[in-house]
Formats: C-alpha cells, structure tokens, sequence
C-alpha cells in the first residue's frame, strides 16, 4: 500500500490509526441478519391499545363540527383525542411551530389529523374511526406554487408574507452581479422544474407511548431526533422534560423522513395520558406516503456567466419551493436552495431570490442532500453547457473554478479541508475520461457533475449554550467500555462510528465498547441524526470523553511501572511505555490500578461548532458548517432512441469524506446515495391530483429496482479534515447530489437532449427527441487549457431550450 | 361476490396447528387472517417484517415448504400443512446462516428493516441455484425493497455466501 500522503493526525497513535479506518461490519449487523433486532412494532407492553388516527379526506377546509360520542360509545375504545385536547404549537424550527397534535378548526392536507383513538384491538379502532362524524366546510385548496403567492383572503396559516401563502422568502446578494453579467463571455440560464420525491424507507413510523402511573411519559418512536421529540412532547403535553422518557428502538430507514417531532407521537402520548394504558400507533404504507416531509417540489431558475478568462463570474439563482401544509423544515430548506449551489465553485458575484410557499399538500421537509439537490442539478447542467460554449472539456472548466482549500466563500463559508480536485482528477483518470467523453457511439453518453455539502450545521436550531452533542463514558472493573449518547443509530452506522471513536483512543477491540444510544432517560443532549452532523460532532465528543479515559489509564500505568506519563501509548489492549516497549501493562491491569483509586472511570466529552464563523447579514448561518463535504461523478449512460428508455451503465464516484472512519459504512453510504438519486433523476414522482395523492404505495411510486442499479466504482478521499475525529467528515447526504447531474450530462452526451424536468422518463426523453429533431451526438470539445491559448472572445448567449 | 359467507360461524376464530420453524405452533385464526398478523401478533416471530401490507416491500418473506413468499399476501388458514420458515428459523443453532453472515459483514444490512426479507429470498434462490449470476440474483430480489444499501452490497452478500456454499459443498 502507498504511504499515506496525508500529515498524520494529531489523534493518532505513533504507529498510525488501529480501529478507525478500518472496514468493520457494523456492529449492530449481526442483530439485524437474524431479526433479532427491535423496532418500535416489534415491542409489546402489557395492555398495549391499538390507537388510529383519522385523517382529513379534503385538502382545505374549516371543521365546523367533530362528534366522537359515538366513537367513544363502541365496547373496546379507551380513549378518543381531538384537536381540542391539546392547542400547544410545535414543530422542528422554533420560528415555524405550525402544528399541532390533531387540527384545530382547519384542516390542510388530505391526510391531515383530525382525531385519534385507541382501542383493544384494531378492528375495533377501526370501527370506531368510521364512526366519528366530522362536518367540515370546504375551502378552496391551493394546490401550486403560483396560486400560492397570490394575495388570498384566506391563507393556509395565519402567519404568511403580505397576504399570500408564502411562508418564507430569502434574498441575498454578494458581489455585482449585473457587472459580472455584463462583462461575461458567455452566459447560460435555465427553468428547471422538480416534482416531489419522498424517502420511501422500509419501515413505517411507528410509536409507543405509556404514561404510567407515577405520570411519567415514555415514548418509543421510529425517530432520528430523540431530542427534538422530547422538547415537543414537553411543550403538547404541558410537561417537564424529566418526566418524559424518550426511547429510540432500532430504526428502519429515515433519510430526514423522520427528522420531525411528529402529530401522530403527541396524539399516541395524549391517548395514553386518558386511559393510562401503553397505547401503539403503527402507520399502513398510505399513511407513511401522506405524512411525507419529502423533497419539495422545486421551479428553479438559474443563470451563471463565464467571463473571458474561463472563470465563473456570476450566479443569479430563483427557486420557488413548494412547502405543502407545513412549515418543518422548510426556512431552513428556503435557505439551502441558494447558499449550498455555489461550492464547490469559487464565483465572486451572487444573488439568490427564494420563496417557499404553504400549499394544500403533504408537508414537505428535509430528506438526503436536504435544499442542495436540485439546484445543483441545475448548477451542474449550466457549467456543462458553458464549458460546451467556451470549448473547454467539462473536467477542466471545473478544476479551473475550483474553491481551494482554507479559503473563505463570498457569502463567508469557512472552507477548510477540500478534496475536490482529487475527486476530479481520480474520477477523470478511473472511467477513462479523455477517451470516452464526446467519443462513444450516438446513443451512448458519459458525464460528469461535482457536489458540495455540509458536515453538520455549525449553528444549533435552538438557540441555546448547551453543545450540539455531548456523550458519557463510562468503565466498571468488568473492563467494559459504556458509551451514552443520543445520537440516533437509524442504519447509517452512527453506533459503530462511536465505538471506533472510543475504542481508537483507549487501544481495545471494537467489541469491549457498548453502545447505549436509545433512552434520553441515560443519554446526554444530542441534536440527532440530520444534517450530517452526527460523525463530526458526536464522532469528536466520544473520541474527547475518551482522550479523558485515557489519560486515567495512562496515569495508572504510570504509577504501576515507575515511568512518566507522557510515553506511554494504548494499542491491542496494552498501555505500553513507547521509548521501551518492553515496559508495558495490560488494559485490565491498568484499569484495575485506575478502579482502586476512583471506584470508577467516568467522563464526559462534548462538541460545540467552533470558532465563531459567518458573516453578520441576514441569514448569515444558513449552510455555515465546521467542515464540508466534496464529490466529483462519473455516470456512464445508455439511451435507447427509440424506447427512449435510459440504462445508467456504472457510476464513478469520488468522495472526499476527510476520513474514512469505516469504509464499509462509507461505501454503503455513498451507494445508497447513489440509488436514491438516481431515483430521482429517472423514475421517482409524487403526482398529485386536485389534491390527493395519486400513488401512495410502493407498486406505484417507483424506486429504482435492483435489476436498474449501475455498477457503482466508489472512490474515497481524504482530505483528513483538521476539526473531524480522526479527519473525517459527512458520507450521508453529499454523496446524493452529483449523481443526478452526472446522468443528465450523460444522457446530452449520448443523445444531444438535455433535461430540464425531472424525472427523465422514456415518454419524455422520445418527445423530447422528437421536438429538438433528433440531434447527432454533440461535437467534441477542441482540447483548451488554461495558459494554452488566449481567451475565446465574448460571444452572444445561445439561446436556452425552454422546458 | 353475494355467495360469500360471512356467517358469524363462517367468519369465527378457529385454533389451528402451524408448522413453524419445525416445531407445531398452536394459534387463534379467523379465515381473513395473513400469515405475516399470526407470525408477529400471535407467535411473537417480530424477525419477519410489515413494510407495506400489500405484497410491494418483500420485508415480511418467509418460505412455505422451502419457497418464499410474501406473509403478508398469504392467508393463515392455507399455511396448515405446509412447512414455514421464518429467518428466526433460518439457523438451527446459534451460529449464522451463510447469508446472515454474508450480510453482516459485507455491509448489506444497514436499517437492517428489511434485512430478514432479503435473507429469506436469498436462501430460497441459493437453494434451488447454487451458482446464481448477476442477473439471476437481481431477477430474485426484485420483489424486495431495500432504500438503504442501493443493493449494491446486498447482491455482493449473496454472491459472497454462494461461493462459500458451492465450496463447502464440494469439501463434503
């Protein structure tokens, strides 16, 4: 193996890394592959209730009445819960708390919750359901983005701009643009339009909630953010948070779909509450559809110039963004559209409009790669048609625009590790680039597309001093290491990575660590499992709670063998003193010497987003990030002209992830990435009628098939970030985002047709021939380099193909 | 259909002996009762998983006489004399299946949701093809939903735990 280019890390043992960066199974697999493993469905409590929700059938409207005498009535109900049993407000962001646990006077979505009931079995919940008369007066429904933005009587919520059912709009600006474009040598922009795509993981939400009977609430919830949950139940069930108890089973599948406190959690809490009894919620897969908080449906857009030395000038970017009936995430998302489409650009001129708007429909919210998909589509489909016009090759126009790194961004991104020229240059060199781009026969296609995204949000959502993740050590004289955190194992590996952080700095196997990551009755404040945070911040109070340990066992060797403190190192279960490694005492013993002396080896670690960074306008925090992740792909395509079906042969994928903590998890990360977006670009389409949701289920909303699937070549690089545990970054959400770009380039490669609509379906890519008259495959670029020739002179914008 | 009927005796609960995991399982069944609400709800077999309740996810297979099928799709009632496996009964001791192992290690479980769905499909292919190609296993898993792996190292897990097999069986 080549040596490791990298300087060695400030962590690491003289000898180098002894866990992390290592490929492990993760260490919870082996409960998984025989079902032993526990998800929220699979608990049973004695005297459990089957609770159900009743769901709006109309996407707007007042309740003029709710009767649910007879409902109460049927032998076998336990408890029933309208809107009118808890008014208090939630939601994820403090600034758009717009639900609440039932609806209260208005519905907004079909699929809305208007009750909730529990019962002894689920036939009787049921029954019971249908017998709950709900007498609503109907509102008209706003369905898009446009009858959204328009003044109304009558909006959606009460708190809205100027009258419309526009929740939030953003507008930044940096640099001159109007210059920029004024002196470019080439300038192309294009109306991009996104429909919505949902998670569609495996297991449905689920919750058990018991309020027992020393008034305690415990809740078991299919959550990725324990701690958010936690605060909303305080706030809908009027209680302190010590007399909440939130529990994470395992978890099947999230991707930001479960990074909401959620109604039906307040409804199973407040069921429970009435009747005393342990109450379960599952969702059927409809329900799982309806509750959404996918990707919102986005029109896009975007106008980028080339000025005559080939560098990117300006970027004026629109993204109108389709909310549905609530606010989650959705600030935050307004935000994202525009500030996270730059990088891994350096463009010195931007201004970014954007708007999200509250419609009559499943709420939309933060799902992988949240804010930063589609506009980096469009952001990638306009550097490849700017390259084309300057004659540039595609890889080049990028590495000649790259952002450095330790560099500052023009809206004040602390960029500090950066791989993105590698990313370029190894997938440029692994799928054989300057042989194939422009030079495969008509109808086959090879493209490339860049990504950029950040590795947990620097700023907390709620404004506290607390820190962002805070993790508990502990080890009793059974040598056993217990690691208390909240952060949410969802399947992404975060228990394993806490383990390897634990277990590098204390020289154990991976297996003397157990990870305690489920109840926040033991664990300290973690934010969760989103905005890729968990690695970078969780990752480094774990790795510091065990520097901590460390250094107690280090003292105790110290004391036992007669040598200084300073030279010893911990590796296979050894402290041994480094000049003379003859002088050495086992884990045990030094653990034991350490016992005698504390009773027993506690510590804590935490991590807070440092320094301070940002710049002081308005919005200055959306996308600040103590680190960020980098991608460059390659997507080898084939397009059949007269099916117009696309066959995404192999996909390149280089990520710049610091470090690799655990190369299975950040394969797997990175492959699942890659199935998702491309489900995107190809297949996946939430379609809406009048309203309702038109294929809420798995035959009818189509992922990709295994049969569909590319050859996936990952490519990892490591920047070996300097604030990352160990050097490592984010592997969850940025590995999503070139994928759809990379296809779309590849499929104008292949057939001279670009995309502005997604998804690429035959039936659009045949009309799509048809219209532009069936162009050859595009020319080749003449082969210009920086430095090798004058700059082209400026030209007229070509005009761009509408959708 | 008028000629159903849903007598209050027709549609009674009746007690019926099923062949789980080799071992004779007693339960309380209606005739519109699924396999998969008898597994869970009444044996506490939780391993086989409800994604979808529509036969569209392939979390909740399990193998009737060796050959998988959806729980969810299959009425309790025609189970009566047929042989059902569930991944609980994958193992007959506490080491791990070929497959189980395969998937642990390579990283083809991640949520792990619907890991014992996959697994299950996977054995009734290795069972009946022991030397399956890229193609055949995709063909196989199609009925299965995974959102997390990309199934990407699922089919290397399958293609690992069938090499392993066709050498342990020339060894024998």
């Amino acid at each position: 193996m080549p040596a490791d280019p990298m300087p060695s890390h400030p962590h690491f043992h003289p000898e180098g890394p002894q866990v992390v960066g290592k490929p492990v199974p993760l260490i919870d697999a082996r409960q998984k592959v025989t079902g032993e493993a526990l998800y929220t469905d699979d608990l049973k409590l004695p005297g459990m209730l089957v609770a159900k929700i009743l769901r709006s059938p109309i996407p707007h409207g007042r309740i003029v009445r709710i009767d649910v005498t007879a409902a109460s009535a049927l032998p076998g109900v336990r408890a029933v819960v309208t809107g009118q049993d808890a008014g208090a407000r939630f939601g994820v962001l403090p600034v758009s708390e717009d639900e609440t646990a039932c609806a209260i006077d208005k519905v907004r979505y079909v699929g809305d919750c208007v009750a909730g009931l529990a019962a002894e079995d689920e036939e009787t919940a049921l029954a019971a359901l249908r017998l709950i008369d709900v007498e609503y007066e109907e509102l008209p429904p706003v369905l898009s983005i446009e009858e959204g933005m328009k003044p109304t009587s009558d909006p959606i919520h009460a708190k809205t701009i100027d009258g419309t059912n526009v929740q939030k709009f953003v507008e930044q600006r940096f640099g001159d643009v109007d210059q920029a474009f004024g002196r470019a040598a080439f300038v192309r922009d294009g109306k991009f339009r996104f429909v919505g795509v949902t998670h569609t993981f495996t297991e449905p939400h689920c919750v058990v909630a018991h309020y027992d009977a020393d008034g305690r609430l415990h809740v078991w919830s299919a959550t990725q953010v324990p701690h958010y949950l936690h605060r909303a139940l305080a706030k809908v069930m009027e209680m302190e948070m010590h007399r909440i108890r939130v529990i994470r089973p395992a978890v099947g599948g999230a991707f930001g779909g479960k990074s909401d406190p959620f109604p039906h959690e307040m409804i199973a809490a407040l069921l429970s509450r009435k009747c005393g009894r342990p109450v379960k919620i599952r969702f059927d897969r409809e329900e799982v559809f309806l509750t959404n908080h996918g990707r919102h449906p986005t029109k896009t857009w975007m106008k980028l110039a080339l000025d005559p030395d080939c560098k990117l000038s300006a970027l004026e970017l629109d993204a109108k963004i389709d909310g549905g009936a609530w606010g989650s995430f959705g600030v935050v998302t307004t935000y994202y559209n525009g500030v996270l489409c730059m990088g891994p650009y350096r463009i010195p001129s931007f201004h970014y409009t954007g708007r999200r708007v509250y419609t009559n429909k499943p709420p939309c919210g933060a799902m992988r790669g949240h804010g930063a998909v589609n506009s980096r589509y469009a952001m990638e489909l306009l550097i490849d048609q700017l390259a084309e016009d300057a004659g540039w090759d595609p890889i080049d126009l990028r590495l000649h625009n790259l952002l450095p790194p330790y560099t500052t961004t023009i809206n004040e991104f602390r960029i500090t590790s950066n791989g993105t020229r590698e990313c370029l240059e190894r997938v440029r060199a692994a799928c054989d680039w300057n042989r194939t781009f422009r030079r495969l026969p008509y109808g086959e296609g090879i493209g490339v597309a860049c990504g950029f995204y950040i590795s947990g949000s620097a700023l907390p959502i709620h404004w506290t001093s607390l820190p962002q993740s805070t993790v508990h050590l502990k080890i009793d004289s059974d040598g056993g290491i217990t690691v208390h955190s909240l952060a949410a194992e969802i399947g992404q590996g975060s228990d394993t990575m806490l383990a390897q952080c634990v277990a590098e700095p204390l020289g154990v196997a991976l297996d003397r660590v157990r990870i305690l990551s489920r109840d926040s009755d033991t664990a300290p404040i973690d934010l969760g499992s989103y905005s890729s945070r968990v690695t970078f911040m969780a990752g480094n109070a774990a790795r510091k709670a065990a520097e901590e340990i460390r250094a107690q066992l280090v003292a105790a060797a110290s004391r036992l063998t007669g040598y200084p403190p300073e030279g010893f190192v911990l590796r296979d279960e050894q402290v041994i003193f480094a000049p003379n490694p003859g002088i050495a005492v086992s884990y045990m013993e030094a653990l034991g010497e350490a016992l005698a002396r504390s009773g027993a080896l506690i510590a804590k670690g935490a991590y807070t987003a440092a320094p301070p960074m940002g710049g002081k306008f308005k919005g200055a925090a959306a996308g600040l990030s103590p680190s960020y992740s980098f991608q460059a792909y390659a997507a080898r395509v084939r397009v059949d002209p007269e099916t117009g079906e696309i066959r995404v042969n192999k996909v390149w994928a280089a990520h710049d992830c610091g470090r690799a903590l655990n190369p299975i998890a950040v394969t797997g990360q990175i492959e699942g990435c890659i199935h998702m977006g491309l489900g995107q670009v190809l297949v996946e389409s939430m379609d809406f009628n009048r309203g309702n949701l038109e294929n809420p289920n798995l035959l009818d909303y189509r992922t990709l098939s295994p049969k569909q699937m590319p050859e996936v070549e990952v490519i990892l690089v490591e920047s070996n970030d300097p604030e990352g545990p160990f050097g490592a970054k984010e592997a969850g959400e940025g590995p999503l985002l070139p994928i759809l770009p990379a296809v779309a380039n590849a499929i104008y490669d292949a057939i001279g047709v670009r995309f502005y609509q997604l998804p690429i379906t035959p039936d659009r890519v045949i009309k799509a021939l048809d219209e532009a008259g069936r162009p050859p495959k595009p020319a080749r670029p003449e082969a210009r380099r920086p430095g090798h020739e004058p700059a082209p002179p400026p030209a007229r914008p070509r005009p761009t193909p509408t959708q | 259909m008028s000629d159903r009927d849903l007598s209050p005796a027709a549609v009674a609960p009746r007690v019926i002996t099923l062949t789980v995991n080799g071992a004779p399982r007693t339960a309380t069944v209606r005739p519109y009762d699924v396999l998969l609400d008898v597994l869970r709800e009444e044996l506490n077999l939780t391993g086989t998983k409800r994604g979808c309740d529509m036969g569209t996810c392939g979390c909740c297979t399990v193998h009737l006489d060796g050959r998988p099928r959806l729980s969810c799709l299959t009425l309790a009632l025609d189970c009566a004399d047929k042989a059902i496996t569930t991944i609980e009964g994958l193992r007959p001791d506490a080491r791990l299946d070929t497959l189980q192992r395969f998937f642990a290690e390579t990283g083809g479980s991640q949520c792990g949701f619907c890991t014992p769905g996959f697994i299950m499909t996977a054995r009734a292919l290795l069972d009946a093809n022991q030397n399956p190609d890229d193609a055949e296993i995709r063909e196989a898993i199609s009925g299965n939903v995974c959102r997390c792996t990309g199934y990407v190292k699922i089919i290397e897990a399958i293609r690992r735990a069938a090499a392993e097999e066709r050498i342990t069986a020339a060894e024998r």
